[in-house]
């Protein structure tokens, strides 16, 4: 084992060291917190390249190395946990620590004036270390543990500033919609715990995703002669459902924009929503089993692409109409991680999980460059009160403009054109069936549109709101610079010509190719790409950059085209006014009901028994008084009476007794002579 | 087997403290505050000396004296721990001085209050180490004795039909047990609870009660499932399960908070303890004829209770209910461990039950401090403790906030702390044997989550109450009080091989009781 494989739980636990230290630190020293909490994400960062450089050295089938340890026993068996090194793991843990790293130090700027700087770097560095726990286990419930612990960490940045209303309401939402699906993931848990007996993954051929427990899941079947299998992997997709907010509990990742943005970018666009994609691939294995003999797309994956393409268009469809620079970006953030549940469930680990790399750049640019513009303008949030930024804001209209490109998939020069190009390739490829390529293909041009409409309305035309913008400073707009440039370069690891990242993440060595990019499919798919983006920005430039936006109030053009489909898209389909209506109220009134039902009927049952005894007793009473008692106090009247009676014969008085003695000596007498007779 | 008097040094302690306590002389509340929390501390000690000295490795009953009292009767002092003895101990040792320090400073007449809960601590310490009915049932009543008055004296406006209601309630419970006692007796002549629980293991206990006792036209085994019902109820009442729980709700919110501590983080666990240690031993087959309606029951008193504490608007309240909810679980995992008689799906049982007794340590020491943090708001507020009452606290009392926070992420099962270790386990062996009462049960989770996260939301964030611009936070006395639950909290979430060790080895001798 090397020597990295040894020492990767430092990853996690540095960043957590730094937590607890700036937890216990006092409240005014800030340089030491943000000191800690960058120091710790710099060396996890740095072991993250030690470590994703040890994963290059592959030999045949990949490099993965294993420490398990014990956690605790029962019965006769011992619960391990453990962690794992491989090529999954360690390019998350590249990114993850990048990123990081990035959006700690463009936190010091834009969090400067918050009073309270320590708690958020305290909760950032919680939230990093949870995180990196996630991509290092070994082990299904260490990964639900950090799982948890990151949800908990979201709920505590997205409540930041907890004074607000609406943060708060925010947070416990996030932390209970997610929780929904979690609830689904630990039933998983339990199920797979209790077919295989192991939750590690990789365990020397016992591991839960090695062949043999595979088999062995496979081939058993539950109700409706479904596999265990795919049973387990849709119950563990409903943990993926709720963290990377799909359709349907996709419903509280806009709400979490009430979050600072930094946490907007770090935690809602680029890792922990990315998580439940990492959940997908990690368990893919299990994902993609299907029985012998039958060679189709396992039923798990078909249900992990239906979901993903729903939510690529209808998140997308939302995003065209909101006003809000964070939320469109967050509906843009929904869409995108269907789109990489669609490349998981039709193309594989590589093409999604490169989507996801590339997107956590570009995405969490596009945050920071929303951070930026919000921070320049005032904290307005609004883009309808923005307009003409690029004169005042240059370097954050140049990144934010790469960020835009990367993600609408402009050709060639762009990651998110070759990482997008794969899923929409993947869905042209996919013999199950061809619908999930046009919801695809319709996303990416809804992509193309919300972006071009959103850069329009910020940065061309004149400025309509009411406070000067100036552009932020250099420890805000140098992680932009980086974030572009990482934008940009990381393509090149995914094109057909030189697919770098998938052939690392499954241990081969990529061979370059130019001649793949020509082949027929290859081609048509990335023509058809490039005419979609085409069309969506032509389309959006016509309607918003032709003609700005004068005034904040005036009607959106789109509104002009179709007033009915907008209202209906701005107000997010009324998805949430649904929700209200009936899960929230169906609960409300569950609760309702448990309570009358412990009042009236329980509490009733309770207050009868004692009624009954009551009334039982005052009927025992009433017949001790009425016979009882009354004859008792009868005899004991007669008693008295006949003792008093007895108590005036001796009165003391002599004469009276001779007088007695004298009448009863008479009697005697004649009785006697009577007797004798 | 030692022959040390540690145990019964350990359980009359407490009762000694009460008696000096209540024969000094002076109304010095400083000088009986002190006094008590030093004497409530002691058992700590023996504990420390009992932990030395306790073989967590070994099976069965530690620290045994046995000594004939009245032979005629087949009564004797018996008393003895095992692994569950022993965790319910400490658990008792640690929530009645944390419950004493917790304790408002201006309670009328102290020396009263803090000799009842002395008095309290000996029922506690009785319960948890007899092992022979006659004066394990001495404990469990005596227990009430102090706790109906520590309500009936101390408690809020509604104290004295709180404090009937309770004590009726449970007596109830107890005369059923009572009864089922005195019938056993009649059939084997012994009160021993080993020697019952090795009746039943050959078989003895049906054909004894055939033997000895006939009423109506029941059969013997329709006796002892009699016999059986009457236990049942006792401990039923006790945990409780609903529909047997209507005593609670009011008993908890109506007592002074520090004496719903020991309520509901010692008391509680009475129910569930002789679950385990009566119960199970002596009845299991009865247990199993009757388990479908009972894990229906648990399921029931899990999801119910969860949603009745949502739909409280009273902070003791939701709390109660909570309690309730997480003793649900309790019951859950006990009632899976028995389904099947079979002596496979070891390590299934094993993990139930390991769970529920983690659970019930970990319940008591996460609602104690619970009510803990609802008391410090009551002495702030003047008795206030609506859930509308409040707002915006956190920004006035961060560290209030942080470790009452702390507390709530433990009680809905946050991993990393005590509360997930339990409750996985009981879900993880449960699962395995009734899975859909184990899938079923995960709405209470769900719900735990809403309603505890709905109560941090309307008592700590939105802008601050203007009534109550003058909260403070926690002192320096009142950090000190709650630290050490706290930590208890993260060193069972992160360590809990600490307490499995000592609990494994009994759960195995449990699982081979009722085979």
């Amino acid at each position: 084992m090397s020597w990295i494989t040894k020492n990767l739980w430092l990853i996690p636990i540095l960043p957590l060291l730094a937590a607890a230290l700036i937890s216990v630190c006092k409240q005014p020293r800030r340089r030491t917190a943000a000191t800690l909490a960058i120091g710790s994400m710099v060396f996890s960062f740095l072991l993250s390249c030690c470590a994703f450089a040890t994963t290059l050295h592959s030999e045949h089938g990949g490099f993965r190395e294993v420490a398990n340890f014990d956690w605790f026993s029962f019965g006769t068996t011992t619960l391990r946990l453990g962690w794992v090194l491989d090529p999954l793991t360690a390019c998350m843990l590249v990114m993850v620590t990048f990123v990081g790293t990035l959006i700690f130090i463009y936190s010091i700027g834009y969090m400067a004036h918050d009073e309270n700087f320590t708690r958020f770097f305290c909760f950032l560095a919680l939230f990093a270390a949870a995180m990196l726990g996630i991509l290092i286990a070994n082990n299904l419930l260490l990964l639900f543990i950090s799982w948890e612990l990151v949800g908990l960490a979201s709920y505590l940045l997205i409540g930041f500033w907890f004074h607000k209303p609406s943060a708060a309401a925010a947070a416990k939402k996030a932390f209970i919609t997610t929780r929904i699906g979690d609830i689904g993931f630990f039933i998983g848990i339990l199920w797979l715990y209790s077919s295989t007996g192991t939750l590690l993954f990789y365990d020397n051929g016992a591991g839960c995703l090695e062949s043999s427990a595979l088999t062995k899941l496979v081939t058993e079947t539950t109700f409706a002669g479904m596999a265990v299998s795919t049973a387990i992997a849709i119950l563990i997709f409903c943990g993926a459902i709720g963290k990377s907010g799909q359709v349907p509990l996709h419903v509280w990742l806009p709400d979490a924009m009430e979050g600072p943005t930094p946490v907007s970018a770090l935690i809602h666009a680029a890792t922990m929503v990315a998580a439940g994609v990492f959940l997908v691939a990690r368990v893919y294995p299990l994902m993609e089993v299907t029985a012998p003999g039958l060679p189709s797309v396992s039923t798990a994956l078909q249900v992990v692409t239906w979901i993903g393409a729903i939510t690529a268009v209808f998140a997308a469809l939302i995003a065209v109409a909101q006003n809000d620079i964070k939320r469109i970006l967050a509906y843009s953030t929904v869409s995108q991680l269907g789109f990489m549940m669609m490349g998981l469930g039709m193309g594989g680990v590589a093409v999604g999980m490169f989507h996801l790399i590339t997107h956590a750049f570009f995405k969490s640019l596009l945050f920071l460059g929303a951070g930026s513009i919000i921070h320049g303008c005032h904290e307005e949030q609004d883009i309808r009160h923005m307009g003409g930024l690029k004169k005042y804001m240059p370097l954050t209209f140049a990144t934010y403009a790469i960020g835009m490109m990367a993600l609408s998939g402009v050709p060639f020069f762009f990651s998110g054109f070759w990482s997008k190009d794969e899923i929409l390739h993947s869905a042209f490829t996919w013999q199950v069936s061809k619908i999930p390529f046009y919801l695809a293909a319709f996303g990416a041009l809804l992509t193309a549109f919300y972006m071009t409409r959103q850069i329009c309305y910020a940065f061309f035309g004149s400025y309509r709101g009411h406070k000067h913008p100036h552009e932020s400073p250099r420890v805000m707009t140098v992680p932009l610079v980086l974030l572009a440039i990482g934008a940009i370069v990381l393509g090149v690891f995914g094109t057909p010509a030189w697919p770098a990242f998938e052939t690392y993440l499954s241990g081969h060595d990529a061979e370059f190719d130019v001649a793949k990019l020509l082949r027929g499919e290859t081609l048509s798919v990335m023509l058809i790409s490039i005419c979609i983006v085409a069309v969506g920005i032509f389309a959006a430039w016509q309607l918003y950059g032709r003609k700005p936006v004068k005034t904040a109030d005036q009607p959106d053009p789109l509104e002009a085209v179709n007033g009915n489909v907008y209202r209906w898209l701005a107000n997010r389909l009324y998805i949430d006014e649904f929700y209200d209506a009936t899960v929230i109220r169906l609960n409300a009134a569950f609760a309702y009901s448990a309570d009358l039902l412990d009042r009236v009927l329980w509490g009733g049952a309770v207050r009868a028994a004692s009624l009954v005894t009551l009334a039982f007793a005052h009927i025992n009473r009433t017949i001790d008084d009425l016979f009882i008692n009354f004859g008792f106090d009868e005899s004991c009247h007669n008693i008295r009476r006949s003792s008093g009676f007895l108590s005036k014969l001796q009165d003391g008085q002599i004469q009276n007794y001779l007088r007695g003695i004298g009448v009863a000596l008479a009697t005697l007498v004649l009785f006697l002579i009577w007797g004798c007779r | 087997m030692n022959h040390s008097l540690l145990l019964t040094v350990l359980t009359f302690l407490p009762v000694l403290g009460a008696a000096l306590l209540l024969g000094m002389d002076g109304e010095d509340k400083k000088m009986s505050r002190r006094f008590s929390i030093g004497f409530s501390l002691l058992p700590l000690i023996c504990l420390g000396l009992i932990w030395r000295q306790f073989d967590s490795g070994m099976q069965g009953l530690q620290f045994v004296e046995r000594h004939a009292w009245i032979p005629s009767l087949g009564v004797e002092y018996f008393v003895g721990i095992d692994g569950l003895g022993f965790l319910m101990l400490l658990l008792s040792a640690i929530v009645v001085p944390f419950a004493l320090v917790a304790t408002p400073k201006e309670i009328a007449n102290p020396r009263l209050y803090f000799a009842l809960f002395l008095f309290l601590q000996t029922g506690l310490f009785g319960t948890f180490t007899a092992l022979n009915f006659f004066h394990w049932f001495i404990f469990w009543e005596i227990s009430l004795i102090p706790a109906f008055f520590l309500i009936k004296l101390w408690g809020g406006p509604q104290r004295t039909k709180a404090a009937y209601q309770f004590f009726v309630y449970t007596m109830l419970g107890s005369v059923t047990l009572l009864l089922a006692f005195l019938a056993l007796f009649a059939a084997t002549g012994t009160l021993d609870f080993i020697r019952l629980s090795e009746l039943t293991h050959s078989g003895e206990l049906v054909s004894a009660i055939g033997a000895k006792l006939t009423w109506s036209k029941l059969s013997p085994n329709g006796l002892v499932m009699l016999i059986f019902f009457g236990a049942l109820l006792g401990f039923a009442v006790k945990v409780p399960l609903i529909p047997f729980h209507t005593w609670l709700p009011t008993a908890y919110t109506e007592a002074p908070s520090s004496t719903s501590m020991v309520l509901t983080g010692v008391m509680s666990k009475m129910g569930v303890y002789g679950f385990l240690r009566i119960l199970l031993p002596i009845f299991p087959e009865q247990l199993r004829a009757v388990l479908t309606p009972l894990l229906w029951l648990a399921v029931a008193t899990i999801v119910l209770s969860a949603y009745a504490a949502f739909a409280q608007k009273d902070l003791k309240r939701i709390v109660a209910y909570s309690s309730i909810n997480h003793l649900g679980y309790c019951l859950l995992g006990l009632f899976a461990a028995v389904k099947f008689s079979s002596p496979g799906l070891i390590n299934e049982k094993a993990a139930a039950l390991n769970g529920v007794i983690l659970q019930m340590f970990n319940h008591g020491v996460t609602a104690s401090a619970l009510f803990c943090f609802v008391g410090f708001i009551e002495q702030r507020s003047g008795g206030l403790r609506g859930l509308n009452d409040f707002g915006g606290l956190r920004k006035l009392a961060p560290v209030f906030c942080g470790l009452m926070g702390i507390t709530v992420f433990s009680s809905l099962g946050l991993p990393g702390l005590n509360g997930f270790v339990g409750e996985f386990l009981i879900f993880k062996g449960t699962f395995s044997l009734a899975a859909w009462a184990a899938s079923l049960s995960t709405i209470g989770l769900l719900v735990t989550a809403i309603f505890l996260l709905t109560m941090l939301q309307r008592v700590f964030t939105g802008p601050v109450n203007k009534r109550w611009s003058t909260w403070t936070d926690l002192t320096t006395a009142e950090r000190l009080t709650v630290l050490p639950m706290i930590a208890i909290m993260f060193v069972v979430g992160i360590f809990p091989q600490v307490l499995l060790s000592f609990i494994n080895p009994t759960v195995m001798q449990i699982i081979q009781q009722f085979k």
